[in-house]
């Protein structure tokens, strides 16, 4: 290929050569009439030059351009003097690729953009690094809680790193995409969620398939690293399932009811029908949940979120015994746009009804919290939550409850949490604790719904 | 029964609504008022266009709001900033938009920055301890006039294609456009001209496409690092190195706070100048060519104000001392700067004490 390169540098010379001997010829002319004023000559031996700085700077660029697409066909690293060719400088101490194997990628056409990566880009290790490519998102979020006080009823371990959630996201072909969230803790591994969204069906369709936390109200949508608590409500504790909620195996289609009045979103689910809530005692024992969310603005900066839930699946008390929750949920938020990233309300409650079939009864209990959570700072936050549950099978033991937490974020990847949390159980013992939560993540978690 | 006959008839009209409107016109929903003025200016009454950040908000941080999902399910193209600007908020709205034809990759799907001039690529490692890094390079890039009408057209090759039979029409607004932005590039380079150089701090990462272009120094940031909030050993850092430099101006978005940057002034008698990086940052800017009508209008008269000169362009790059040299040239004139890149120090130091103007 050398004798390609010896034509370029011959070629740039011939060049510089031919435009000099074009420039010459004007100038010569210019200078015989010894009348003509000493300024204009100077002016046009200016323009001329200026000119001809032009024109070489415009071979140049085109010289460096070709040299750089012969260092990429060569596999060399283009010469120091080539700025179109933006590349990363190459991972010291990578072994050489194995001969006939490319060292570049070209960036595929559309890719490119003035100041992008252009040309090649190097390939670190061989063939395979080019599956990197298409790795997913991949992040680790640390969940770790600690607890002060006594609490009999329900306790905490002092310390412990509660979860450690991992999640892989990525598009998977031009119909959907996928999100695996795995969840270790001291219990051992869980898939929290692992589930296929088909984000191009027709009617509108939005289809989950793959394990997912059931759209009953919000708390159970959500991932504790997104919880603005360091625990969960009583309600969620008594009758809801806990940390792991209603998060089960199934499918879930969701429409949006087109109206000129406020965005209406139905979703309608199935699961096989096992939770902690719910036991699956033969195959035909589905879960089916249904939920209506409603969402309006009210101006540019506050809205309201109203929701309402339904999920009836059989429980562990019995064959063919029922259990069936309906759940009520109210969100206001407010968030000034020119302050958004200092100031935010979110205040929201939640109410859920469960009426649990025994052999011989068919008990409801009632349970909600309420709770705020201001933005008072660019980092800080402040909260309330007042909780009032009383247990599942059992409508008379009412527990109740309230917390104060603070929030402090060193930067949106990590976070740390106080909550003073003061519960009286049915039993008649009262916990006065102190809960603390350091939360923690690495690499690209997805950004959450709304 | 009545009521769900009623219910139905509502839904029939709804729908058949939505029909009509989707035929008068190609709705565009870009996710700033930048990218929705361009594509204005460019698809003109062929279009319906929708902003989903306003730009008096930092458009790294917008709610995710479901009334943006309900503009993304109707829209006939959706124009991106890209770069991952909108990394925390866009993609669920995509996912739940309903909208095959504006997923990622999908043709109605316009990523603006992949023709334009991206600056402050990282190379080499990079991690989050450099504060919220973006490694696709700087996502502020609409901030210079080459860069808008790289975009322009781009969106007007995207609306060709969407509606072939308007492409005359489209291109006929895309010279119009050219017309109208290098005529104000001509009218903001020279009025900006004898301030060639000019050092100045910013609290963002904003600028540097508006520097570029404009040639400003931009030379330190409220900001430690892009994304974390001014910490009290920076602030002084920045407090010396604006004295010992002479920067009399300070840049902030209009989404920030100004209490730092309002300390920073009174300890350096700079100027806090809250300069809008986005059309609708004031109410005055409604459209991409008056975004630099009122930003350069608005430099100008600071860098009169505070009396900031050029003399940045005199020594080497940035982080030089010499503090005796500098404040002798404080004094050089900005009608002579042309002429001083061919002077060396001596000459130089023959022209102090010229009054400035």
């Amino acid at each position: 290929m050398s004798y390609v390169r010896r034509a370029l540098w011959l070629a740039r010379h011939v060049m510089v050569v031919v435009v000099l001997s074009v420039l010459a010829g004007p100038i010569a002319a210019s200078a015989q009439p010894a009348a003509a004023p000493a300024q204009e000559v100077r002016d046009e031996i200016d323009r001329l030059r200026n000119e001809f700085t032009a024109l070489r700077q415009q071979y140049d660029a085109r010289m460096n351009a070709l040299e750089a697409r012969l260092a990429a066909i060569e596999g060399r690293p283009a010469p120091e003097a080539a700025p179109a060719a933006q590349q990363p400088p190459a991972a010291p101490g990578v072994p050489s690729p194995a001969a006939g194997q490319p060292t570049r990628v070209e960036v595929p056409a559309g890719a490119t953009g003035v100041g992008g990566p252009e040309g090649a880009l190097p390939v670190y290790g061989n063939v395979s690094a080019l599956s990197k490519i298409f790795n997913p998102d991949v992040a680790v979020i640390g969940n770790f809680l600690g607890a002060a006080g006594r609490n009999k009823v329900n306790p905490m371990p002092a310390l412990e790193l509660n979860e450690a959630e991992a999640s892989l996201q990525a598009i998977v072909d031009p119909y959907a995409r996928a999100d695996f969230f795995l969840s270790v803790g001291p219990g051992g591994i869980d898939i929290e969620e692992g589930f296929i969204t088909f984000t191009s069906l027709p009617g509108g369709l939005l289809t989950k398939v793959g394990k997912m936390r059931g759209q009953f109200g919000r708390v159970n949508t959500m991932h504790s690293h997104v919880l603005p608590w360091a625990d969960r409500p009583l309600v969620t504790e008594n009758l809801v399932g806990g940390e792991e909620g209603i998060s089960d195996a199934g499918i879930s289609v969701s429409k949006l009811i087109l109206n000129p009045w406020m965005f209406l979103e139905a979703t309608g689910e199935v699961y096989r029908g096992n939770s902690t809530i719910f036991t699956s005692h033969e195959r035909s024992d589905l879960t089916y949940l249904a939920r209506l969310r409603g969402y309006r603005d009210v101006s540019e900066s506050s809205n309201i979120d109203l929701g309402t839930s339904f999920v009836s699946g059989k429980n562990d008390k019995g064959s063919g015994l029922t259990t069936r929750l309906i759940g009520l949920d109210a969100t206001f938020r407010y968030r000034p746009l020119r302050r958004a990233i200092y100031r935010r309300l979110l205040a929201r409650t939640e109410l859920v009804w469960s009426r649990g079939e025994l052999p011989d009864a068919a008990p409801t209990s009632f349970g909600m919290y309420a709770g705020a959570d201001y933005q008072f700072a660019r980092r800080w936050f402040a909260g309330a939550r007042y909780d009032s549950s009383e247990r599942a099978f059992a409508p008379t033991l009412n527990d109740k409850g309230g917390s104060a937490l603070l929030t402090f974020w060193p930067s949106e990847f990590s976070q740390v949490r106080g909550q003073y949390r003061r519960t009286r159980y049915a039993e008649g013992t009262t916990a006065n604790e102190f809960l603390f939560q350091f939360l923690f993540s690495i690499g690209a978690h997805g950004a959450h719904t709304f | 029964m009545k009521t769900l006959t009623r219910f139905t008839v509502a839904i029939a009209a709804v729908a058949l609504l939505g029909v009509s409107e989707a035929r008068a016109a190609l709705k565009v929903v870009a996710t700033t008022q930048d990218l929705g003025s361009i594509a204005r200016d460019i698809g003109g009454d062929k279009i319906q266009v929708d902003a989903l950040a306003q730009g008096y908000q930092d458009p790294h941080f917008v709610e995710p709001k479901p009334s943006f999902i309900l503009k993304l399910h109707a829209a006939n193209l959706l124009i991106v900033v890209g770069r991952e600007l909108e990394i925390g908020w866009l993609p669920p709205l995509i996912t739940q938009s309903r909208n095959a034809k504006i997923q990622p990759g999908s043709d109605a799907y316009l990523d603006a920055s992949l023709t334009a001039k991206i600056l402050e690529i990282p190379t080499g490692q990079i991690t989050r301890a450099m504060g919220d890094v973006h490694p696709l390079g700087n996502p502020h890039y609409w901030l210079s006039p080459s860069n808008g009408r790289r975009i322009a057209q781009a969106i007007q090759q995207k609306l060709s294609q969407l509606d072939p039979a308007n492409a005359a029409y489209f291109a006929q607004r895309f010279a119009d456009f050219d017309r109208r932005l290098t005529e104000g590039e001509k009218q903001w380079k020279s009025t900006m001209a004898p301030y060639k150089g000019t050092k100045i701090v910013s609290y963002h990462r904003s600028w540097p496409n508006f520097a570029d272009e404009f040639g400003l120094d931009v030379v330190g940031y409220v900001e430690p690092k892009p994304g974390i909030p001014p910490t009290p050993s920076h602030t002084l850092d920045l407090i010396n190195e604006m004295k010992r430099q002479n920067i009399k101006i300070i840049l902030v978005e209009p989404y920030f706070d100004l209490k730092t940057p309002n300390s920073i002034a009174r300890e350096t008698g700079a100027k806090v100048l809250v300069m809008p990086p986005s059309v609708g940052g004031v109410p005055e800017i409604k459209d991409y060519v008056q975004l630099f009508d009122y930003d350069v209008k608005l430099l100008v008269s600071a860098f009169r104000q505070t009396g900031s000169n050029p003399t940045a362009r005199l020594g080497p790059p940035s982080e030089f001392t010499g503090s005796s040299a500098r404040s002798r040239r404080r004094s050089v004139s900005p009608i002579s700067l042309n002429s001083l890149w061919i002077l060396d120090s001596r000459e130089l130091q023959s022209q102090v004490g010229r009054p400035w103007n």
